[in-house]
């Protein structure tokens, strides 16, 4: 109780409140901005959230984080064109009800699956507090350096269809994070008798360049074009009472979505599809899938906003993040001293619980904000791409720039804008990069304090947790080879005519 | 056929241009690999888990196998046409490289707020928004940025060298706040 009293005694601090309404309104807006995202506005933001305690700048980024999902069903339903990468699910059965007079319905519905999920993941974190606050003093070393390798693993097998280019690209994270000066034997690696090379390659400076100047360029460079004009009117409230007749697609999706955002390397896109297959699967219209099914859209929005609450379980109990954004959070935990890990739940749990309050809080703001204000975000969001290439590059400077006022990390950042830039063309993945290096760092760290103690190889995993995570490891790498075998073995027969994909549906992946 | 559909739209295609970048990513890995003895050491009376050797090879290994594996599937893929267009298309965001570049160079000599003010309307006109609605529009963004940053949340940006040669009543609150 009274790590609970001294939890809202941080919540009520009024730069977090601040901090909170800006987030979670500009995470809604910035959300409902086809081709910005919440990674770009993180990765900007990163380094003036510096300046804060660690609670403000965190609660900032959460509220991004948390609200953006909201925002990008409102032109995912609307206009066909999800405003974040994972409301692409959403615009699948979302516009087909709009397209039937009923967008004020499907909105309605989208905000209430979204409240759901995301209330729905933070409660589910408040009961699971004590278990992990329990369990997490027991992840010692060798368990956190195979935590840590089971994330690398996962991002990489979670890219089916680009395994290849996922682990190459994760390779090339690692190596990111190896370079310049090592710091126990004082040895220099990969700075080629380069002074600015010495430093190493700041995770700030790539994540800016990968994910805002590389969007800004695409937007600068491709053809000019801004959402068209719409307008909703009916009563927005009707979703919430609706979502009681669906409440079994609500649930089922957002512990899916708990369940896949505490699991490092999945995310909001697995927890998608788990939750559409189920619902698909289990509803008594499954040929109303993809054609304005209520359960659909449910099942899509439910499951992607039940992620952002349980993402922040590996982080804040193990300090290993589960995807780029979480990753980009680290480092401010890294820049206050604060150790996300298992010191956290047992010495600062009411900062822990503040953080959820905080998320909870979130859910409530955006959603009475997006009842309100929906036809307001329509005229917002009619900002031309080019026009949002040209505000995105500006702020991309005040990132890079104000980290150390260093000219070369600019340069750098830019290099790796192009690099991104190429990346998003070809469609293949940035987060493995991110990954690469946050875990890379973190893998490099614990194997070598975990094996002081180790004499033989079977001592590394002789403890109950570090035998699950290998055990694990081993079992996902082999279901992975069984699957791809079956596949291979699938392909030598002859295939069944198939229809193409709806072209009204945009890829998943954008 | 609705989960047909559905695997689809979870599934991520070739594009242009991807053995091109193949070929690149692997000729850099490999260039990597033929510098690993030379930039990295092995310590003596070091175990193999702590030499410094050890992650760099790990990593450089596996950007050449995975980078040889991935140009393999792209090279043996059917091929898609418009692969030098699409690295034209690369190319092309080397001239937003050396903008952003110069803009980088002008603000510690113009100063963070005319800099950011010319660079918004600058790339504004650039990107073929040519009415006075948008150039002012721009400016007026640049302008709201560097207060906001500077001015509000005392982002640490330097002042200008241009801002000396302001007259002493408003040369102190340009050197703070703009």
């Amino acid at each position: 109780m009274e790590t609970l009293l001294s939890g809202v005694a941080i919540l009520l601090q009024w730069q977090v409140i601040v901090a909170l309404l800006i987030g979670s309104i500009g995470g809604v807006i910035i959300g409902a901005l086809p081709g910005v995202g919440a990674a770009v506005a993180i990765a900007i933001l990163l380094p003036a959230t510096f300046a804060f305690e660690p609670i403000v700048g965190l609660t900032l980024l959460l509220g991004i984080y948390g609200s953006s999902m909201y925002g990008g069903a409102i032109p995912a339903i609307l206009i066909n064109t999800p405003g974040t990468a994972v409301n692409a699910l959403t615009t699948y059965d979302g516009y087909p009800m709009t397209k039937r007079g009923q967008g004020h319905r499907a909105l309605s519905l989208a905000y209430s699956a979204s409240f759901f999920g995301g209330v729905f993941a933070i409660l589910c974190l408040m009961v699971l507090s004590p278990v992990l606050a329990l369990v997490a003093p027991h992840f010692g070393s060798r368990e956190i350096f195979l935590a840590a390798l089971l994330g690398i693993v996962l991002v990489v097998l979670a890219h089916r269809g680009q395994i290849f280019a996922a682990g190459m690209l994760a390779a090339f994270g690692v190596f990111l994070n190896t370079v310049g000066l090592e710091p126990v034997k004082y040895t220099r690696r990969f700075t080629f008798e380069q002074s600015w090379l010495a430093s190493g390659v700041d995770l700030i400076v790539v994540v800016l360049g990968l994910f805002a100047i590389s969007q800004a360029f695409l937007l600068l460079l491709e053809k000019n074009h801004a959402p068209g004009n719409a307008h909703v009117s009916g009563n927005l409230f009707a979703g919430l009472k609706e979502l009681l007749g669906v409440k079994r697609v609500a649930a089922v999706s957002s512990s899916i979505g708990v369940v896949m955002g505490m699991v490092p390397g999945t995310g909001e896109f697995t927890s998608q599809f788990l939750s559409y297959t189920y619902a698909q699967k289990t509803s008594k219209d499954p040929e109303k899938f993809g054609d304005g099914s209520p359960e659909g859209l449910v099942a899509s929005e439910a499951a992607n906003n039940a992620v952002p609450g349980a993402a922040m379980i590996p982080l804040l109990a193990l300090g290993i993040p589960g995807e780029a954004l979480t990753a980009m959070m680290l480092s401010v935990f890294y820049v206050h001293n604060v150790i996300p890990g298992p010191q956290l739940f047992e010495n600062q749990m009411d900062f822990v619980l503040a953080l959820y309050m905080a998320l909870i809080l979130l859910n409530v703001i955006v959603l009475v904000f997006l009842l309100f204000s929906t036809n307001l975000l329509l005229k917002i969001i009619q900002i031309p791409t080019r026009f949002l290439g040209v505000m995105i590059l500006i702020l991309a400077f005040v990132g890079v720039y104000s980290l150390r006022n260093s000219i070369t990390d600019c340069a750098i950042a830019a290099g790796f804008g192009v690099f991104g830039l190429i990346l998003k063309r070809l469609d293949l993945p940035i987060v493995p990069i991110i990954l690469g290096m946050v875990l890379g760092g973190i893998m490099e760290t614990k194997l070598r304090s975990a094996m002081a103690r180790v004499k033989s190889p079977l001592d590394f995993i002789d403890r109950p947790i570090a035998a699950i995570l290998f055990s694990l490891i081993v079992l996902i790498v082999i279901l992975h080879l069984r699957t791809l075998y079956s596949e291979f073995k699938n392909k030598l027969r002859p295939e069944p005519s198939l229809p193409p994909v709806d072209s009204d549906h945009p890829n998943q992946q954008g | 056929m609705i989960a047909k559909t559905l695997q689809d739209m979870f599934k991520r295609y070739r594009r242009p241009g991807d053995v091109v970048f193949a070929v690149l990513f692997l000729a850099f890995a490999v260039f990597l690999l033929s510098q690993l003895g030379d930039q990295t050491k092995v310590v003596k009376r070091t175990k193999w888990f702590a030499q410094p050797s050890l992650w760099p090879t790990i990593a450089v290994w596996s950007m050449v196998v995975f980078g040889f594996l991935h140009w393999l599937s792209s090279a043996l893929s059917e091929r898609i046409s418009g692969r030098w267009a699409e690295v034209g298309f690369w190319a092309r965001s080397f001239e937003y490289v050396a903008y952003f570049l110069i803009y980088v160079l002008l603000v510690p000599q113009l100063g963070y707020l005319p800099s950011t003010m010319l660079f918004a309307v600058f790339l504004t006109l650039r990107a073929g928004f040519r009415g006075s609605g948008a150039v002012g529009l721009a400016a007026l963004f640049g302008f709201v940025v560097t207060i906001v940053f500077r001015g509000f949340l005392q982002v640490k940006i330097p002042a200008g060298a241009i801002y000396e040669f302001l007259p002493d009543s408003v040369r102190a609150f340009a050197l703070t706040y703009l």
